[in-house]
């Protein structure tokens, strides 16, 4: 019987490779999650180093909220980059939102309305962003770049350098209140639901799965019957939705629509895409990761602010991180190679079974 | 648009059709221009005033030697975005170290320019040695460099009482009716569209852009030569960087804060493609020029200057999808050739 396996193994040598190598990218994320898990217990030792308030439930309140924008936005995005595309105009797009809802306001039409009107707005400008991606074949790249400067030339448009603020008070209390008795922000929920479908989407369903395999193979997927280019849409009106609802979140927790409202954010989104271990050329990725990764910016944040960092050198911070997680792959890759050198220094004859078991 | 440029001479006729479209690019642009000063001048008969041509052809000179830098980036098929942080940080630092040191202000600009080239550098290695996308790195540096521009300003500001006396000077005085910066921005152009025709180099560019894989089946040292554009690109963002010193005299950590959109509008509506492999300097510079036009149309007409965002991101999206349909017309040509 062990003979019989043993002759088995020996005769298909390749078998328990491919296993290892299927296996590999599951192990290397869950050592990447550990990591994110680690960072994120070191940020909170150093946190309360640096205060005292800082393992309190206000401040958890404060750090959650401070990030929920880019945390909601990170969802799309993430599904966007494992399509192999990206979309840099998310930022934008709230402040779109923003003036968006701002404006309608205070012209005197109802919020519950006017926030209807701001996500169809959301979707709409996903959808350009999609048809000129998905259909007529433009790189997303500068797709994006360009209705990054369109959305936003358009809320100052629309809202020119004022500040529509006296919104009412069950709107500002979503925006930065906790559910009473709890230090759980509203925002967090909205976080929490929307990061459950997005989880549950990505990893159990056929859309999930058709996602990854766009990213990894574009044509193979189209030829084993995926159609990309409605996918892409997809994603990219989702997207927009989305940062169209982070636009009413931001406006609702500053209590003030501002066309300026969310500059720079795009880099705070792709670094916590990325620092969740998806991949930038596609195809790889997970939504708990990218969960993970949305506490730690949290917690770092969070401690620069209560160790005094001004919000220019946060910026740095981020971009600092951003560079280290695009980066992080290659030194895994290197550290994965020296081991397997070792290794194959101990066994000088590399075969894929271990000699002593194939003769008894 | 159209790979031709890689390639030139390919001597069939829709090769020979491929090379009239590319050129047409600058020409369109050239005729869109006429036409829309036209339209100016009759709303505005102030626009064509000296002082208000050679304002805006030294301001768009600033901005056509950084496209002229992204543009070298852009035909690799990488993308810059850390530009108009390098512009930032050396018109900061040459405008501090001016108001520091009683140094020689030549001296002063070439340690700005040393600087830009590390700048530029760090990204091209960084991009190259890791092979990680443009894009993610430069945005990442897009805020790294500007957060260096904030450690240095510490909050104060460069104004021009702090600097030499007649620093400005140069921004406004010509030379035979040709302001100086237009005339330092069309030898770097010249320099540019020179070397990318006729040098080694300048034809790796384009080789590594058209099609990496057969570029380094020729030969090419690919990451040599993306590490090349992005040193260039750095050290161009510095010259326009200490013009953007000169020209504005007073300089704030946040100077040059938003232009690489206008950076990246100027060459893709100047016809160098993002996919790569085509287009020329000439061309974004043209584009440059293009922008820089319509910002003073607005200003000119009175319309509100909320909208120059929203239209360069219009016309970058026009820009693009103009290129689509090129393409797709050269397939069907080319298709039809074959027939």
């Amino acid at each position: 019987m062990s003979e019989e396996r043993a002759a088995v193994a020996a005769e298909q040598p390749a078998v328990p490779s491919a296993l290892a190598r299927r296996r590999a990218p599951l192990a290397a994320l869950a050592r990447w999650e550990l990591l994110l898990l680690l960072i994120i217990v070191i940020l909170t030792w150093a946190g309360t180093q640096i205060s005292k308030y800082f393992l309190t439930g206000a401040n958890f309140a404060n750090l959650t909220s401070a990030v929920m924008e880019v945390a909601i936005m990170a969802l799309p995005s993430t599904l966007i980059i494992i399509a192999a595309e990206i979309d840099l105009s998310v930022e934008s797009m709230l402040g779109l939102s923003s003036a968006v809802l701002g404006f309608l306001w205070a012209a005197g039409v109802p919020l519950q309305l006017d926030i209807g009107i701001v996500l169809v707005v959301g979707a709409l400008g996903g959808l350009l962003n999609g048809l000129l991606v998905a259909r007529a074949g433009l790189p997303s790249l500068v797709v994006t770049l360009g209705t990054l400067a369109l959305f936003r030339g358009l809320a100052q448009v629309i809202l020119g350098t004022n500040a529509i603020s006296s919104f009412p008070a069950w709107f500002t209390t979503f925006g930065f209140d906790s559910i009473p008795g709890t230090p759980v922000p509203w925002t967090l929920v909205v976080f929490a639901v929307l990061a459950a479908a997005f989880w549950y989407v990505t990893h159990a369903t056929w859309v999930g799965r058709q996602i990854f395999a766009v990213g990894k193979n574009k044509d193979a997927a189209r030829y084993s019957g995926v159609d990309v280019a409605t996918l892409k849409t997809a994603l990219f009106v989702v997207s927009g939705i989305i940062a169209a609802l982070a636009g009413v979140i931001l406006t609702a927790r500053f209590s003030s629509a501002r066309a300026d409202n969310g500059t720079g954010l795009t880099l705070t989104v792709v670094t916590i895409v990325l620092l969740g271990g998806v991949d930038i050329n596609g195809g790889k990725g997970t939504i708990p990761g990218v969960i993970l990764a949305v506490f730690t910016i949290a917690a770092l944040q969070n401690a620069m602010r209560l160790a005094g960092v001004s919000s220019e050198y946060q910026a740095v911070a981020i971009g600092l991180l951003l560079i280290v997680s695009v980066t992080a792959p290659y030194f895994a890759r290197q550290a994965r190679l020296v081991s397997d050198r070792v290794r194959g220094g101990r066994h000088p004859p590399a075969t894929a079974v271990d000699p002593g078991e194939v003769i008894p | 648009m159209t790979a031709t440029r890689a390639r030139p001479g390919g001597g069939s006729r829709p090769a020979a059709l491929l090379g009239a479209l590319a050129r047409s690019r600058e020409l369109t642009l050239v005729a869109v221009m006429l036409v829309l000063s036209a339209f100016v001048t009759l709303r505005a008969p102030n626009f064509l005033a000296p002082d208000n041509l050679d304002q805006v052809t030294t301001l768009a000179a600033i901005f056509a030697i950084a496209a002229v830098g992204e543009a070298l980036v852009v035909l690799t098929r990488n993308v810059d975005l850390s530009v108009e942080s390098t512009m930032g940080l050396i018109a900061f630092i040459v405008g501090d170290v001016l108001r520091q040191q009683h140094l020689p202000v030549a001296e002063v600009w070439l340690l700005g320019l040393a600087l830009a080239l590390v700048l530029g550098m760090a990204n091209g290695a960084i991009i190259t040695l890791f092979k990680v996308p443009s894009i993610v790195v430069t945005l990442g540096t897009l805020s790294i460099y500007r957060g260096i521009v904030f450690v240095v300003a510490n909050g104060s500001q460069v104004s021009l009482s702090d600097l030499p006396a007649g620093y400005s000077n140069p921004a406004t005085e010509t030379l035979a009716g040709i302001p100086y910066f237009v005339i330092v921005a069309a030898v770097i152009v010249t320099v540019f569209a020179l070397a990318l025709r006729y040098t080694h180099f300048g034809r790796q560019l384009y080789a590594v852009g058209s099609d990496p894989e057969a570029a380094s089946i020729i030969g090419v040292r690919n990451g040599w030569v993306v590490f090349a554009a992005f040193s260039l690109c750095g050290l161009l963002a510095g010259v326009a960087g200490i013009l953007w010193g000169i020209e504005f005299g007073t300089i704030y950590a946040t100077s040059a804060s938003g232009v690489v959109l206008q950076i990246v509008a100027a060459v893709v509506v100047g016809g160098v493609a993002i996919a790569g492999g085509s287009g020329t300097v000439v061309g974004a510079a043209i584009g440059a020029l293009f922008l820089g036009l319509i910002n003073n149309a607005l200003l000119l007409l009175l319309l509100p200057q909320e909208l120059l965002q929203a239209i360069y991101g219009a016309v970058i999206l026009l820009a693009v999808s103009t290129d689509a349909v090129v393409r797709l017309r050269n397939r069907r040509v080319a298709q039809a050739a074959a027939r």
